[in-house]
């Protein structure tokens, strides 16, 4: 073999191993952070339905599946991150009383992502409302654009972190619809504890399934629906 | 240079002020250091007051910035001499004030750290994006309009200059007025009278703002102000206080009309502690009614008096931010009109809130290092207005 062809054949070798090396660890953590190689499909509006008459007053079982999930204190403060929460709500001039959760409405046209200064606030195809963790500067703009009370700033150091939930100090967060969960085929956490099956999830655009079967056929309601922002969470029984 | 001796700014006290301003920096940018550390559980604010004292800071002082333009809009683009003489000085407070409450903005953020991803991604639906570029440009369009008026062979270009600088400061406050404007579902913001109304609250403080320096300069120089000019400008002043009251009270009044509204007018004007006092007492009394009175009381209105008049309005000014931010968050979201509505999260309940040191702190070196730039910038170069007397 002449020399020329050893010096191509170590050449080749050696950048294979290079490659080998350089691409290993992205691979490795990919599949470790259980990360989905699929693209997501636009023709998906991943929804729920919350029947607020199995929601039972004094339940906390979502709020607790949550915090467990998403690795949340579970603490109750002004400064503490609440993803989802229980509002117990009375209506004034009839005096019925209604229990029901409350989270990130992931809505169609989210106020949260339309005045984000970094484009941090983001709308997945499939209709999930995030944060990137990464771009968040945490100037605090979206919080005062949700109209539900859905986001909640780190005002303290974490630890003890879930890593399929990265949080960080200084920048908003807010229910994710447990999207690590839905990447892999699941439901979110909330949906999954209630025993009562009042939190409906599924695709609301497919016709065959049972939220889109169920929002057709009875009466739903989103909060605040005079705002238009479409939110993906409807409420039976408002 | 000055024609005159101005030895006081070389003197201790001069140096002595200006080391006052240095601490309180420090002592700002400590509490900063401190908010890393900690994090944000060291201000009072929390989920539900998301925006506390260093946005009272911060937006007085960027509104204001824009408003103590309005000498050197006067003079260059309205061509009055008397305010010519002062456009200089107006520009390098503008700069100097937009400097203060922009460090204090960037500062209070979750991530200061992040400040480049702030600057190389761009949300073109964000007015916070906008007002990015506005700030920016707005310091490029009066360093511009100042070297215009400082660099003889630029004399020509200072109208066209002043008129850029004019326009830009229309748009900068709007876009201030509008990041509240944009809040469709806070009941205290969500309505186009906030940018016309911060723009005209921007002429009265910054006169307000322009007097009391303009005064000092002149007492610690034992210069003389004209009393024409002196006449003039306070007058104007009382103008522009009485239209942003005007501006406020409609704001108001409309909300009293409608019946969505009438539970949070009640609670920023009558029963919301806190709230109501600031208002009426600081913004409406100590902000309006004795500056106006000190101001057009035929008996008053000397040199002292439009100094405590200016001293006052600023007063009322920050009573009255600190009752549209904070008091206007402080009133819950409507989330479900028409039900009595409560949870862990404070749904329903007026939102707690304790000024902490850390936060006055930091904002009060958004004041100090506009008194620094303005200190240093009046030593340095040659701002201190050149009287013409009697200048029509």
């Amino acid at each position: 073999m002449s020399d020329i062809d050893l010096q191509r054949r170590n050449f080749l070798k050696t950048s294979v191993g290079a490659a080998a090396v350089a691409i290993a660890p992205g691979v490795l953590l990919f599949d470790m952070a259980h990360g989905n190689p699929q693209a997501l499909s636009g023709k998906v509006r991943w929804g729920m339905l919350i029947d607020t008459a199995q929601c039972k007053p004094g339940c906390n079982d979502c709020v607790t599946a949550c915090n467990t999930e998403n690795g949340l204190s579970g603490e109750t403060k002004s400064t503490d991150s609440q993803w989802i929460r229980k509002i117990e709500i009375k209506d004034i001039s009839s005096g019925r009383e209604l229990s029901l959760p409350m989270m990130c409405q992931h809505c169609e046209n989210p106020p949260c992502v339309d005045v984000c200064p970094t484009t941090a606030s983001f709308k997945r195809a499939d209709g999930i409302v995030l944060v990137d963790k990464h771009r968040c500067i945490g100037c605090r703009y979206c919080m005062m654009a949700c109209p539900y009370k859905a986001r909640s700033f780190v005002h303290e150091p974490l630890s003890d972190q879930n890593p399929d939930v990265p949080r960080g100090k200084g920048t908003v967060e807010s229910c994710t619809l447990c999207v690590h969960r839905i990447d892999q085929g699941g439901q979110p956490a909330c949906a999954e504890a209630c025993a009562n099956k009042a939190i409906l999830f599924g695709d609301l655009n497919n016709p065959e399934s049972e939220i889109a079967q169920k929002v057709r056929t009875v009466a739903t309601t989103q909060v605040r629906a005079d705002l238009r922002l479409n939110p993906g969470v409807r409420y039976q029984g408002l | 240079m000055a024609s005159y001796s101005l030895s006081k700014l070389r003197s201790p006290l001069y140096y002595a002020l200006l080391a006052i301003g240095g601490l309180v920096v420090l002592a700002g940018l400590f509490s900063v250091h401190l908010m890393e550390e900690h994090g944000h559980i060291i201000t009072g604010m929390n989920n539900q007051i998301v925006w506390g004292m260093p946005h009272v800071f911060a937006i007085f002082l960027i509104v204001t910035a824009s408003g103590v333009l309005n000498v050197s809009s006067i003079g260059s683009v309205f061509n009055k001499p008397a305010y010519k003489a002062r456009a200089p000085l107006a520009g390098l407070l503008s700069i100097a004030m937009l400097f203060g409450g922009l460090t204090v903005l960037m500062l209070d953020l979750g991530r200061p750290d992040r400040v480049i991803v702030a600057a190389t991604n761009f949300n073109p639906t964000s007015v916070f994006a906008w007002n990015v570029v506005l700030y920016s440009g707005m310091f490029a369009a009066v360093a511009v309009y100042l070297w215009t008026m400082m660099e003889q062979r630029m004399y020509s270009w200072s109208k066209p200059a002043g008129f850029m600088v004019f326009i830009w400061r229309f748009v900068l406050t709007t876009g201030t007025g509008v990041i509240f404007s944009f809040l469709v579902a806070r009941q205290a913001y969500g309505t186009a009278i906030l940018p016309p109304m911060f723009i005209v609250m921007s002429f009265a403080w910054g006169m307000a703002v322009f007097h009391i320096v303009q005064s000092s300069i002149y007492v610690w120089n034992q210069k003389i102000l004209d009393e024409y000019v002196q006449k003039r400008m306070r007058n104007l002043m009382g103008v522009f206080v009485i239209a942003a009251l005007y501006f406020v009270a409609t704001y108001h009044l409309t909300n009293i009309y409608f019946a969505r509204q009438t539970e949070f007018e009640r609670f920023i004007l009558l029963d919301g502690g806190i709230y109501p006092w600031l208002f009426w007492a600081g913004y409406v009394v100590l902000g309006n009614v004795l500056p106006l009175l000190l101001i057009f009381h035929p008996a008053l209105g000397k040199t002292r008096c439009v100094l405590l008049a200016s001293s006052l309005i600023i007063l009322g000014a920050f009573a009255l931010l600190y009752v549209f931010i904070i008091g206007g968050q402080a009133f819950p979201l409507s989330i479900f009109p028409g039900y009595e509505v409560s949870s862990s999260f404070a749904d329903g309940a007026i939102g707690q809130y304790q000024p902490s040191l850390p936060e006055i702190l930091l904002g009060l070196a958004g004041v100090g290092i506009a008194f620094m730039v303005t200190a240093v910038g009046i030593r340095v170069l040659d701002f201190v207005p050149h009287e013409i007397p009697k200048s029509r």
